[in-house]
Parts: C-alpha cells; sequence; structure tokens
C-alpha cells in the first residue's frame, strides 16, 4: 500500500500536508481529491504552485478518485489523498478501501462546532465519521505529525 | 488616487511581528496590515484577506510562494488591476516598501521583490 496518509484538510494542499507530512514521510505524490478544483485549470495551477519539484499532484473528481484508489494504492511511490471535507472521504470510502483517516484540518463553520482547536464538525459530520469508524476505519485527528494523534472517541 | 497599501498574509505571527517591526524601525503606521490563516479554511482566510484590503489599491505580501496564504491572495487579485501579490515577504522589502507608496501596485510590487531580494546575502565573516 502506497497511500501512506488519507487525510481531511479544508485547506488542501498548504504547509502542514507538503512540509510538516510530505518531508518526513518521503512522500512522491498528492492525490487532490476535489470536484471544483478538478473541474478548474487555473485552481489546479494555484495549487500546483505550493508544491516543490519531485513532488507530483494529481488532480481528480471523487468519481474518479473511486476508480483510482487501487492504481495509487499499488504506486510503487508514497502518496497522500487529501479531500476538503468529511463528505469527500466517506464517499471513497464507500467506493473503495480506505483503512484510516487524518483529520488534519476542519475549520469553523455555520452549523459546526469545536470538538479539537483545528476541528469543527457539525452533527451530520460527527456521526458521519462514527459510522465510519464502526465500519472499521480508524479515524485520528493530528494536524502535524508531531502531536498526538487523537483517537475520534476522545473528541466525538 | 489613495497611496497603495500593504497587506501581510501569512502562516501564525509572522504578519503581525512585521508590522510592529516596520513601524518600530521607520516610525511608520497604518501602511501595512496584517492577515493570518491561523484558525481558518480557505472561505475564511479570504473574508479575512478582502476586509484587511478593502477597495484597494494595495500590495498582498505572502510568506511562503504556496500554500493557502498565497492561495487566497492570488483568488483575490485575480482580474483586480488594483492589486498586486509578493511571495517570500521579508522586513527588507517592506522597510522599502513603506517610503514608496505612491506607486502603483504593480511598480511597487516589483521595486519590492528587488529591494527583498537585494537583502539575502552570506556576508563574509
Amino acid at each position: 500500500m502506497s497511500i501512506a496518509l488519507y487525510r481531511v484538510d479544508d485547506r488542501l494542499i498548504h504547509g502542514q500536508v507538503v512540509v510538516g507530512w510530505g518531508k518526513p514521510l518521503h512522500a512522491d505524490f498528492i492525490v487532490l481529491v476535489d470536484d471544483r478544483v478538478r473541474a478548474s485549470p487555473w485552481e489546479q495551477e494555484l495549487y500546483r504552485m505550493g508544491v516543490p519539484p519531485g513532488l507530483d499532484v494529481e488532480f481528480a473528481s471523487v468519481a474518479e478518485a473511486r476508480q483510482g484508489l487501487e492504481r495509487w494504492e499499488h504506486d510503487p511511490r508514497v502518496g497522500i489523498l487529501l479531500t476538503g471535507d468529511v463528505a469527500t472521504i466517506a464517499a471513497l470510502v464507500h467506493g473503495g478501501h480506505v483503512p484510516r483517516i487524518n483529520l488534519g484540518g476542519v475549520h469553523a463553520r455555520d452549523g459546526r462546532r469545536e470538538r479539537l482547536r483545528f476541528i469543527y464538525l457539525s452533527d451530520d459530520e460527527a456521526e458521519t465519521l462514527r459510522r465510519l469508524a464502526r465500519s472499521g476505519v480508524q479515524v485520528t485527528a493530528q494536524d502535524v505529525p508531531t502531536a498526538r494523534a487523537v483517537p475520534l472517541e476522545e473528541f466525538l | 488616487m489613495s497611496d497603495t497599501k500593504g497587506v501581510i498574509v501569512s502562516h501564525a505571527a509572522v504578519a503581525d511581528a512585521l508590522v510592529l517591526a516596520v513601524a518600530a524601525i521607520t516610525g511608520v503606521e497604518g501602511a501595512l496590515v496584517a492577515v493570518s490563516n491561523d484558525g481558518c479554511d480557505n472561505d475564511a482566510l479570504t473574508r479575512r484577506l478582502t476586509a484587511a484590503v478593502g477597495a484597494g489599491p494595495a500590495v498582498l505580501f505572502v510568506d511562503l510562494p504556496g500554500g493557502s496564504c498565497l492561495t487566497a491572495a492570488v483568488r483575490h487579485a485575480r482580474d483586480r488591476a488594483d492589486l498586486a501579490v509578493v511571495t517570500g515577504v521579508n522586513l527588507a522589502m517592506l522597510l522599502d516598501f513603506v517610503f514608496h507608496r505612491e506607486l502603483p501596485p504593480a511598480e511597487a510590487a516589483q521595486r519590492a521583490v528587488q529591494a527583498g531580494a537585494r537583502a539575502i546575502r552570506t556576508p563574509a565573516a
């Protein structure tokens, strides 16, 4: 399996992902799963600007990611799969094999409340994560690798 | 046309610290505004940036040449001739900028890039 990190982070490609996780994991590629970004070449170019040479980026819609999961998991390189919200990663769990989820940054919005300093969830999002955990997916919250991975049951 | 404003967009408290340092060195107040991405998703950061920029004109000084701060800045400046974006902000470029705010944003940005680059050296020990 070559996807070393399945991450939910609403800032998508940014410093914590590229440097914080990418360096210690020795990541070779990032898959960004987001329907809006997939449809916008301009947005893709913007996100590519934050990625150093040698780190490949692939943009996928949710539908494409469902098809691509097996290929990325068997890629000999090390990868990070990134989504911007809980609903998207949940769609991938149902469509493929996602063994664990790292909640890295889900920020405040209407309808959400604080669960951890960097994790705000609506009740629906919380229930989705509980359901994924019950189905066998390991769900933890951890913004950077040097922090402790907080198990779901500690903040929900 | 009003003076070009400087808006520093950074991780954590870098922008705040730069604003304080420029004021301490130059005595110039109100030329720079700090925006932190702390606790923000992309939409929230864009709202902070929009409030800081106001009507413009402005140069958006971003800390890194990629990531959430740059993404928000470039999105905000897209299709606006009264805004320009500079990455890799440093104190030297801001010290130069605050004394040349009469320049339009594109020229002020180019000048800031040159001033910032000149400050990066390896002095002899």
